[in-house]
């Protein structure tokens, strides 16, 4: 038998049982949608998630002073001072896969301008810090290196700040606040930022010259962090490593001594949280794929009645010269029609489910197309495997029994 | 000399049931010439449905050997003998087995999709079939809006669409009334006019009088093979029974 016959008498016999074919097929149906628009929320909630965190510098790298003991005491690296000023300058000078280094510092008081007053941190950083955050002015603008060497008393603040300080929505930019009493010339507003995945609000941020805050403000010469930037995403491991040499030359530190300072990068960061979000997507994957075994399991049930069902019409076939094999394609065809037919709608359905989320409950959602060919992949494969053995069932049947099978 | 048809040596067919061996056939020959009409009579129990499964490939014997237009059967494999039943025998069973929601077209057009005949083809010779069998104008009537002697009709125009060597009839008027028992009777004798083997098989006595050969089957042997020189008409028969309308 030719394939365009055994397609038309296996379309023919599921068209005698529109209605059957048709609930068949719903249970294909109902497990490749919810497959594909489970997956599509899990990985528009990771690439969220990784867009967050990109925003807040993909190849940032910090460095910290390590802990270290002292005469057997275990000390905070909060407390240590080993980071300092010719570190930064050091690093500066001669790493070649950092594209921005700043140092880091900071502490904490209460800000003043006219009536309003509000607790805050002062970070002293250089103008390197926008590009290593990605943060960007919406206001006014940074302030330079001249600035740094001269110890500017300015700052640029971000829009909590501005928001809790000048309520009326005056421009801030040239006015002066008070931090712990020590008067900065507002130069510059930060872009808005928003919450970040921990929940931090990325707006309540003032920066200023680190070299002010060093000197006038906190009267220390080390540095709580360095924060730098690798020249791109892939070589963030590398400049781990060239970080660390440097640091090791500059604090003389030889052979199995241990580090005196720790770093860390974003990509660590940002690996363990979408190790996290995948985690969840797969978790709603299994949950979806439950649905198509049991949709491909209800195949199975119908393929089985049918045959039994038509078994006296199997007699017949294999009587008027049938063989084994057309019977079997016959079946199996069937099966694949349904589970096929049923992936082509259960696709579009889950594309319009995706969609929906997206434009009601405003989730991120994300197709992405090896989805829609591994579940349509899948829903082949479930047709050959469920149909194959009611299949095997039918073309197995003795003739002389089937055509008399009542 | 005409062609032989069917060749049978001694055909045993032999059936383990539990521990007991069930013989069912125990040495059955006979031959069938091209354009006979055999009768194969037989009660309940006497082996004719176990030839009938032989005649028609769907069963091969235990001993002894079957040639059908002079292919010795012993020897083929499933598939071969799918191919043979699908080129060499048309079957007509008691309970017509057309295909549900189907027009007559396409129940007759069956055989022909197993074959790599063209749908045009196909549907040329099932009209052929079907005009041959007086139902030219039922066509695309389906299944279950014809009567039991249409169906049969229809049956038969299936039995006739691949040309076989022979017809094998297995109670074919079995489930119809005596009026369309003739009809249907009067078709096969028309058709074997024509030259085409039918071999009918039936527990009625009365069907002996129709057919030029009859074949009595008793216990898995033959017990009588007798040729009748005065073949009744069945035409004529149909005559005399009233109609009921």
């Amino acid at each position: 038998m030719n394939k365009i016959n055994l397609l038309k008498v296996s379309v023919r016999a599921l068209a005698n049982n529109k209605m059957r074919a048709f609930l068949t097929m719903l249970g294909v149906i109902i497990g490749v949608a919810s497959v594909i628009t489970m997956l599509a929320i899990g990985e528009g909630s990771k690439i969220s998630i990784e867009q967050q965190i990109s925003e807040m510098g993909s190849n940032m790298i910090m460095i910290k002073p390590g802990e270290d003991s002292r005469g057997g005491v275990m000390r905070d690296a909060a407390s240590m001072q080993t980071l300092k000023i010719e570190d930064y300058t050091y690093l500066r000078e001669n790493a070649k896969l950092l594209s921005n280094v700043s140092p880091m510092l900071s502490t904490s008081g209460q800000y003043v301008y006219g009536a309003n007053n509000y607790p805050s941190s002062m970070t002293g950083v250089s103008p390197d810090y926008l590009p290593i955050r990605q943060l960007n002015l919406s206001e006014g603008s940074m302030f330079t290196e001249t600035d740094i060497r001269t110890s500017a008393k300015v700052c640029v603040i971000g829009k909590t700040i501005k928001d809790k300080l000048f309520p009326n929505g005056e421009n801030p930019v040239g006015k002066i606040i008070r931090f712990k009493k020590i008067p900065f010339r507002v130069i510059g507003v930060l872009k808005e930022k928003g919450y970040n995945t921990m929940g931090m609000d990325q707006d309540e941020i003032v920066i200023a010259p680190y070299s002010t805050i060093m000197k006038r403000v906190m009267a220390v010469t080390h540095l709580s962090q360095i924060y730098t930037s690798a020249v791109d995403e892939e070589q963030t491991e590398q400049a781990m490593a060239e970080i660390t040499s440097l640091l090791r030359f500059t604090h003389e530190l030889e052979g199995d001594d241990k580090d005196d300072f720790s770093i860390r990068s974003q990509q660590e960061l940002s690996t363990m949280i979408s190790s996290t979000s995948n985690m969840m997507t797969i978790l709603l994957a299994c949950v979806a794929s439950i649905s198509l075994l049991v949709g491909g399991i209800g195949i199975m049930n119908i393929m089985y009645v049918s045959v039994t069902e038509r078994t006296k019409e199997i007699g017949l076939r294999m009587s008027i010269g049938a063989r084994e094999k057309d019977i079997l394609n016959q079946f199996l065809i069937e099966a694949i029609l349904i589970s096929v037919t049923g992936g082509v709608i259960g696709v579009i359905f889950g594309l319009s489910f995706s969609f929906l989320v997206y434009t009601f409950a405003q989730w991120p959602v994300f197709v992405e197309s090896w989805t829609i060919v591994l579940s349509f992949t899948v829903c082949s494969f479930i047709g050959v495997f469920f149909g194959w053995y009611p299949a095997q069932k039918a073309a197995r049947l003795n003739p002389i029994d089937a055509i008399r099978y009542e | 000399m005409k062609n032989k048809v069917i060749e049978l040596c001694d055909i045993k067919r032999n059936f383990q049931v539990g521990d007991e061996i069930v013989r069912a056939l125990r040495g059955v020959s006979f031959t069938i010439n091209e354009g006979e009409f055999v009768t194969i009579m037989g009660t309940s129990g006497s082996g004719k449905s176990t030839l009938l499964n032989i005649l028609g490939c769907l069963d091969i014997p235990t001993d002894g050997e079957y040639y059908l237009d002079s292919v010795l059967v012993k020897d083929m494999n499933k598939d071969q003998r799918a191919g043979l039943r699908n080129t060499k025998i048309g079957f007509v069973f008691q309970n017509y087995n057309l295909l549900a929601k189907t027009t007559a077209i396409e129940n007759v057009e069956l055989p022909l999709i197993y074959t790599s005949m063209s749908s045009r083809e196909r549907k040329s010779r099932a009209i052929g079939a079907l005009t041959a069998v007086g139902l030219a104008d039922r066509l695309y009537h389906k299944s279950n809006q014809m009567s039991g002697g249409q169906m049969q009709r229809v049956a038969i125009a299936r039995a006739l669409v691949n040309n076989p060597a022979v017809i094998l009839a297995d109670e074919a008027t079995g489930n119809l009334d005596t009026r369309t028992s003739f009809d249907i009777l009067v078709l096969l004798q028309k058709l074997n006019a024509e030259g085409r083997t039918i071999i009918f098989v039936t527990h009625n006595i009365e069907m002996s009088k129709y057919s030029g050969r009859n074949i009595v089957l008793t216990d898995g042997v033959v017990e009588s093979d007798t040729y009748n020189d005065n073949v009744c008409s069945a035409a004529e028969k149909l005559a005399t029974i009233p109609s009921l309308n």
